[in-house]
Order: C-alpha cells, then structure tokens, then sequence
C-alpha cells in the first residue's frame, strides 16, 4: 500500500516541477518548487485522491515536504480511519 | 470596510465575431462589414482596464488575418476562435487569466449560444449587441477607479501570454525557467499615488486575500500616516518587462510584534512564487529588529489558498474564533525567499 500511495504522489508531483527523478526525500519546498497554487493544488490532490480532509492543524510543512513525508501522513490518516 | 461590495465588476468581454463584432459570416464568404459600434465599445472597455476576448467558431487563421486587416486582433487577450462549444470557450478563457466567470460578459447575437453559455455558467453576464450598447455605461462595466496600472492590464496580460509560451518550449525544471526569467521583487512604503492601486487590488483580490476585508482610499491613506501602521507595496519585474504593482501588507507596528491586517497579491504572480517572496521580505524586515511577525486571518470560501501558504511558510494559529485566526511566525521556521527572486527593499 505504501509504494501504492508513493508512486501516486509522484506523479502527482513530477509534471508539476517537470523534474525526474525526484527522490523521496528531497524537499520540494527548500528547493523553491512550492507557490502558493501548488501548495493548494497538492492539498487538493490529497483530499480527492484518498478521500481524506486535511484539518487545519495538520497543514504543517513537515506533513508535505517530501515524499516520504506526505506518505507517512497520508497512512496514518488511512489508518485512523480504518479503526474508526 | 466591507466585504467583496463589488464582486459583481465585470473584469473581461468576450465576443463572438460573426453578426456581433462584424455583420456577416466570415467562413461563407460574406461581405464583412464592421459594426462600429462594437468597435467603439471594445476600445473604451480597453481604456477602463476591462480585458476583451473572443469565443467565435471560425477558422483560426482566416478570423486572425480579418482582425489584424481591422488593426484589432492586439485588442483581445486569450482569444478562443476554433469549432469548439462557447461555453468551452469561455472555461478556457478563464482559466487562462485566472479569474472567475462571473466577472465575465459574454456577448453574441445568438440566442442559442447564450443559452448555452449560461447553462454551463449560471452566473455569467450575457447580453445581445444591442443589448450591450445600451449597458455599456451601467455600474458593471465601469471600475471603481481607473489608474496608471489599469490602462496598462492588457499590456500585463499579453507580457504574460508571450512569458507562458516561452515557458511552455522552455526545456529543463520549472526551477531552472524561473532562474532564467531573472525575477525581482521591490518593495516599499506606499506613497498617496500608489493608493489608488492599493484600493483597486484590496477590491479586485479575492484568492490571495488575508480578510476578505476591502478597505477605501481614504482609510488607506489613513493607516499611511499613521505611526502605527506601515502599508507596504510591491512589485515585480523580469527579463520581461513590469507585473506592475502585484502586492499590498497593511502591517501594525508595535514594539514586541508586527501584525499583519491585510495582506493581499494579484493573481497574475502566483506562478512567479511572489507571495512567498513578499511575505519571507516581511520576515526579513522583523527578524532585522528582533520581533515576532503574526498575521489576522479571516477564512472565506475563496481564501484557504493564502492559508495554506501561510501555514507552509511556518506560522501557527495562537488564537481562534470562528473564522478568525491569529497566526504567529514559528521562531524555529526555517523558510527562506526563493532563491530566484531578488528582493530589493526601498524603504
């Protein structure tokens, strides 16, 4: 499931900087790639693709930088609401 | 203050050509016959700031050889002449400018093709051409003001089509076509002949707006001489030419923290990562003098975009209230200003 959801992010994420390969850790953010509409459109992508809401606290940076990071995120949201 | 009064201003007309801006049918061969009427209203539209485009089903080349033998095609940003739906049209016409179809009026001597526009877009304005010679001088199609920046949008525009098309050839990152562009950011206190601007962009910017508060001219020109307040403006420029003036903070200085009341950017920049720059140049200026930067947020339906970027950058909510949030700058955020864009300061 893990590499299912990475490789959504990726492409998700690599037409829109038009660079490959990103690797999963490199931060899109540090390296400039993030305005304003990207930053909205990748929280959008996130919601849509894996019917998840993303609250205003779990907007932090450190959830969307790269794309381990959004994986993590992204599974435990999952989890969480599996169990519920 | 108040909130979106004028959201119903018209921002762009799109025509059709055949029987509305010309009588005749180009693609049959006809006598085509300008109507000068039309003309005249397209050239005044142009001179309030109001952009024109076109949604014709026509021949490309053959209505672009006819507007130019007019001298008009330079009138018409984003025009849309192909076999497609009107409505697919106009869906692409905004989005190319980025603004809503409400803003938008679309005019056609068919009925039909209104009707179809308008079951895609409730809340388009559309009007027959007779109908838009009597409306041309209503409330909708004047702005609020008309400025040095507002004669000068469809020049914006138009820089901005020939930045997209290089873009789109341009081969390598979208990093290394941003480095290429050569981007700087200037930023300074407004001056009372920025204010006219300042009070266009807090009416025109819904997106990129902090509040969704509008403020007037005269409460503008207030906070400028107060002590307590700084407005800032800014604007950007590339290899280019000029975006104009794309941004405005209304920052309350006190001595332990700066507040940001407003904060707004056109949204022509938000390609060019100008807000990021604008906000980090604010962060630049505070951490100079050892204070804490925090931020009002009030969250609409149009807003969560500026939102999100705030969040990005590394501001937390200290305080909630509905829709209110107070926002503070992070002291471990390690955001930076992009690093293609130079940001001058003029203060």
């Amino acid at each position: 499931m893990h590499h299912n959801i990475k490789n959504k992010i990726r492409q998700f994420i690599e037409p829109q900087i038009n660079q490959q390969p990103l690797e999963d850790n490199s931060d899109i953010f540090q390296l400039g790639y993030v305005n304003s509409l990207f930053a909205m459109q990748l929280v959008s992508f996130i919601e849509n693709e894996f019917y998840i809401k993303v609250k205003n606290e779990e907007l932090d940076i450190n959830n969307f930088n790269c794309i381990d990071n959004l994986t993590t995120y992204i599974t435990g949201k999952l989890d969480k609401s599996i169990q519920q | 203050m108040s909130n979106n009064l004028e959201k119903s201003k018209i921002k762009c007309v799109v025509w059709d050509l055949d029987d509305t801006l010309w009588e005749g049918i180009l693609i049959e061969n006809d006598e085509i016959k300008l109507n000068k009427a039309i003309v005249d209203i397209i050239k005044t539209l142009d001179q309030r700031g109001i952009l024109n485009s076109i949604a014709s089903r026509n021949n490309y080349e053959i209505a672009q050889q006819k507007l130019k033998d007019f001298k008009l095609w330079e009138y018409f940003v984003y025009p849309e002449i192909s076999w497609n739906n009107k409505s697919i049209s106009i869906k692409k016409i905004a989005e190319n400018l980025n603004i809503g179809v409400e803003t938008f009026a679309f005019i056609d001597d068919q009925i039909f093709e209104r009707e179809e526009v308008k079951f895609s877009f409730p809340n388009i304005n559309t009007f027959s051409p007779e109908e838009i010679v009597n409306f041309i001088n209503d409330q909708i199609f004047i702005p609020s003001y008309i400025t040095n920046e507002t004669v000068l949008r469809r020049y914006y525009y138009q820089t901005d089509i020939e930045r997209k098309k290089q873009e789109e050839v341009y081969i390598g990152s979208n990093l290394d076509f941003m480095k290429s562009l050569s981007l700087k950011l200037n930023i300074k206190r407004a001056s009372e002949e920025d204010l006219q601007r300042a009070e266009e962009l807090t009416i025109r910017t819904h997106q990129l707006n902090t509040t969704g508060i509008t403020y007037s001219y005269s409460e503008l020109y207030e906070f400028m001489n107060s002590n307590e307040y700084s407005l800032y403006v800014c604007s950007l420029e590339d290899k280019y030419g000029s975006y104009g003036t794309i941004g405005l903070a209304l920052v309350e200085e006190k001595k332990e923290s700066w507040k940001i009341k407003l904060l707004l950017m056109s949204c022509r920049v938000i390609s060019r990562n100008a807000g990021h720059a604008f906000i980090g140049a604010l962060i630049e200026l505070t951490k100079k003098i050892n204070v804490k930067l925090q931020t009002d947020f009030i969250q609409n339906d149009k807003n969560r975009q500026m939102y999100i970027t705030y969040k990005f950058i590394g501001f937390h909510e200290i305080y909630r209230h509905d829709c209110y949030s107070l926002l503070e700058l992070r002291e471990d955020s390690s955001f930076q200003i992009p690093s293609y864009i130079e940001v001058k300061y003029l203060l």
